[in-house]
C-alpha cells in the first residue's frame, strides 16, 4: 500500500514491520518525529515492543546493548551531537558484536550549532566497526531499515541506516509499505547463538589479555587482536551478505537490485558523479541535462559505505575518464572521506580515472541544482588541474 | 530530465496549517495519477504566527530533485498580509498565479503579468462551522478552482481523511464554499 508521509515515518514503519522488541532513544532534531512515532505505536498497542525513554543518547545505546546481549531485537536512532554523545557505546556495540540497528538522521555537528543536514555525523563514525547504509528516498529508508536487522543478525555486526535530515526526514513523498506477512517471511526471528539469561549468568567483554589464553573450560580463546581481526573479516564478508539479503528481499517484497551502489546512466559514461544519500538523486537531473549537451555523464550513489564496496567501485566506475565526488563531509586538513576511499579503491587499476572532490551543503547550505550543473560541467571540460585540494560549491567568502 | 514538474509554493503563518494543506493536495495529486509528489517544508525557527513556507512539486514521473522551489508556477498564500513580506512572491514565473486568502478583490492585489485568485476563506470557514482562523481546508477550494489541476471531489475526500478527527464535514464544506466563491483576475 502506498502512502505519502515523511522519511521519519517511513523509518518508524520499517522498525515496526521488522518487529523490533526494544526501542530506546533520546529525541534530537531532526530525528525526533521518528522516535515520537515509535512511542505512539508502542503506547497504542499497534507495536509490541518495550519503549524505554532515557536521559541521554549514551544511555539509549547502553539500553540497546543490554537488550541485544539478552537476545532481543533492539533499535535506536539519533543525529549529530547525539550520535557523538553515544560514541563510546558505539564502539562497544561493535566490539561486543551486537546486531543493533540505529537510524542516523544526518545533521551537521556543532559548534557552532546547526540543526540542518550534512554527513559529518555519520562519516565521523565510519571507523567504529558498524556497517553503514545510506538511503536516497523514503522507499529506500523503509526497505533498508527492514533489511538492516537481517544483515546485522547474519554477521553479528551493528548497522547504521543513514538518511538526510530534513531533505528526507521531514519531506513528504509516496512510498510503498510492504505487507507484514511478506516481511515476516523475509526476516527470520532473532535467534542469537548465545545470549544472557538469569539462569546462565556470565561476564561479557571483560579485560582481554594481549595474547591468546585458555578459557575457563580449557579451550584456547582469542585475544584482543584476534577478536578485532574477526570483526574486520566479518565486515568484509558483510559485502556479499548485503547483496544476498537484497536478493532475498527482491524475492519476498519485489524491490531492490542495487544494495552496494546505485548507478544511473553510468555504463557508457565518461564522467561519473559519486556521492552519498539524496544528493545522488538530485544529480540525476544534472546528468540528464549534461547528456542533452552531448556530455556522457552518470551518477553513482554509494549505498553501502562501510564496509566499503571497493570491488563494485572498480567494476562499475573505473571505465570512466573521471569521477567527481560530491561530499557533505570533510576530513579537516585532508580531503573528503568518500573521495579518499574512491581514490584508494581505484589504486590497483592501471588506467584509472582522474578524481575530483567537491565539498558542499555543509550545515544545510542549500544545494542549488544549477550550481551542481556548473561544477559537474567544469569537471568534465577542464580536468588538467588534478589537485587533491577539494573545491567548494556555494561558498560565500 | 523531468520537465513536467508543477511547482507550488505555500505560504502561511506558523500554526495556520500550510503544511497540512500542502500534504492534503499532495495526497490528492498522487490519487489523480501524479506519481511524482514531493512536499518539502522549509525548516528552521518555526514559531506561531511567524511566516512559514513549504514547497510542493507534482509530476507524472518520479521526482528526484528535492531542492526548494526557486521559480514557482503557483503561490498559495493563507494570509494576504504575507504578500507584503519580502520573498513571498519571489521567483514567480511570468504568467504564474497567486491564490490568496483575502477579503479584497483580485484587482486590489494586481501584479504585473500575474494571475490572481482571491477568496475570503477566513469568513467562509466560519460560515462552514469552523472556528475563527481555520483556513487551511478552505484555501484548498480556491486552489481547486483557480489551479484546475485536480478534481474538487478528490480534494474534498482527502480533506475529510486528513481531518477525520477534527470536523471533517465542516472542513470539506469550507473548501466547497470557497470553490464557488473564488474570484479570478489578472493576466489571462
Amino acid at each position: 500500500m502506498h502512502i505519502i508521509e515523511s522519511g521519519n515515518v517511513a523509518a518508524a514503519t520499517g522498525v515496526k514491520l521488522a518487529r523490533a522488541e526494544v526501542i530506546a532513544a533520546y529525541p534530537i532534531t531532526p530525528q525526533t518525529p521518528l522516535t515520537e512515532k515509535l512511542s505512539e505505536l508502542v503506547d497504542s498497542g499497534k507495536m509490541k515492543a518495550e519503549y524505554i525513554p532515557v536521559e541521554s543518547e549514551h544511555s539509549a545505546l547502553a539500553v540497546c546493548i543490554a537488550a541485544s546481549s539478552a537476545g532481543s531485537r533492539a533499535f535506536t536512532a539519533t543525529s549529530a551531537n547525539g550520535l557523538l554523545y553515544m560514541n563510546e557505546q558505539i564502539h562497544w556495540a561493535a566490539g561486543a558484536r551486537l546486531p543493533i540497528v540505529m537510524c542516523v538522521v544526518n545533521r551537521g555537528i556543532g559548534a557552532p550549532w546547526t540543526v540542518w543536514n550534512d554527513h559529518q555525523d555519520s562519516i565521523s563514525q565510519r571507523d567504529t566497526g558498524w556497517i553503514q547504509l545510506y538511503a536516497c528516498d523514503h522507499q529506500q529508508i523503509i526497505d533498508t531499515v527492514i533489511q538492516a536487522f537481517y544483515i546485522a543478525e547474519t554477521v553479528s555486526v551493528p548497522v547504521m541506516v543513514c538518511y538526510d535530515g530534513y531533505l528526507l526526514s521531514h519531506t513528504y513523498m509516496p512510498f510503498d509499505i510492504p505487507e507484514q506477512d511478506a516481511v515476516d517471511r523475509f526476516l527470520p526471528k532473532f535467534a542469537p547463538a548465545y545470549f544472557l539469561h538469569p539462569d546462565n549468568p556470565a561476564n561479557l567483554n571483560t579485560v582481554t589479555l594481549p595474547d591468546i589464553r585458555p578459557d575457563v573450560r580449557g579451550n584456547m580463546a582469542p585475544g584482543y587482536m584476534e577478536i578485532r581481526h574477526n570483526l574486520h573479516a566479518d565486515m568484509r564478508r558483510a559485502i556479499s551478505v548485503v547483496e544476498e539479503i537484497d536478493r532475498k528481499y527482491q524475492q519476498a517484497i519485489g524491490r531492490g537490485g542495487s544494495p552496494l551502489m546505485e548507478k544511473y546512466r553510468c555504463d557508457d559514461a565518461d564522467f561519473i558523479a559519486v556521492c552519498l544519500g539524496s544528493l545522488s538523486y538530485q544529480l540525476r537531473d544534472v546528468v540528464d541535462t549534461l547528456r542533452n549537451e552531448g556530455v556522457k555523464t552518470g551518477v553513482a550513489g554509494i549505498r553501502l559505505y562501510r564496509p566499503f564496496p571497493d570491488k563494485a567501485v572498480i567494476a562499475g566506475l573505473s571505465h570512466a575518464k573521471g569521477l567527481i565526488v560530491f561530499e557533505k563531509a570533510l576530513s579537516y586538513g585532508n580531503q573528503g572521506a568518500l573521495y579518499a576511499d574512491i581514490k584508494s579503491a581505484l589504486y590497483p587499476v592501471t588506467d584509472r580515472p582522474f578524481v575530483h572532490n567537491y565539498i558542499l551543503g555543509l550545515g544545510g547550505r542549500e544545494i542549488k541544482t544549477p550550481d551542481l550543473l556548473h561544477a559537474f560541467r567544469t569537471s568534465c571540460t577542464d580536468f588538467s588541474n588534478i589537485s587533491d585540494e577539494p573545491r567548494w560549491i556555494g561558498l560565500k567568502l | 530530465m523531468n520537465d513536467d514538474v508543477i511547482k507550488i509554493r505555500w505560504h502561511g503563518r506558523g500554526g495556520q496549517g500550510a503544511i497540512t494543506a500542502a500534504k492534503i493536495v499532495a495526497n490528492a495529486a498522487f490519487e489523480c495519477g501524479y506519481n511524482g509528489v514531493v512536499m518539502t517544508p522549509t525548516f528552521g525557527t518555526e514559531r506561531r504566527g511567524a511566516p512559514v513556507l513549504t514547497s510542493l512539486k507534482i509530476s507524472k514521473n518520479k521526482i528526484y530533485d528535492l531542492s526548494p522551489i526557486a521559480e514557482p508556477d503557483m503561490i498559495v498564500v493563507l494570509d494576504y498580509l504575507l504578500l507584503e513580506e519580502p520573498g513571498v512572491t519571489s521567483g514567480l514565473k511570468q504568467g504564474g498565479m497567486i491564490i490568496v486568502n483575502s477579503p479584497k478583490t483580485p484587482a486590489d492585489h494586481a501584479m504585473n503579468g500575474i494571475k490572481i485568485a482571491t477568496a475570503d476563506v477566513t469568513s467562509i470557514a466560519v460560515e462552514a462551522g469552523l472556528k475563527q482562523g481555520i483556513v487551511n481546508s478552505g484555501i484548498i477550494g480556491a486552489f481547486a478552482k483557480a489551479g484546475g489541476l485536480m478534481e474538487l471531489d478528490i480534494l474534498l475526500k482527502k480533506i475529510e481523511e486528513e481531518f477525520r478527527d477534527k470536523r471533517p464535514a465542516q472542513n470539506a464544506e469550507a473548501a466547497r464554499l470557497t470553490f464557488s466563491r473564488t474570484d479570478m483576475g489578472g493576466v489571462k
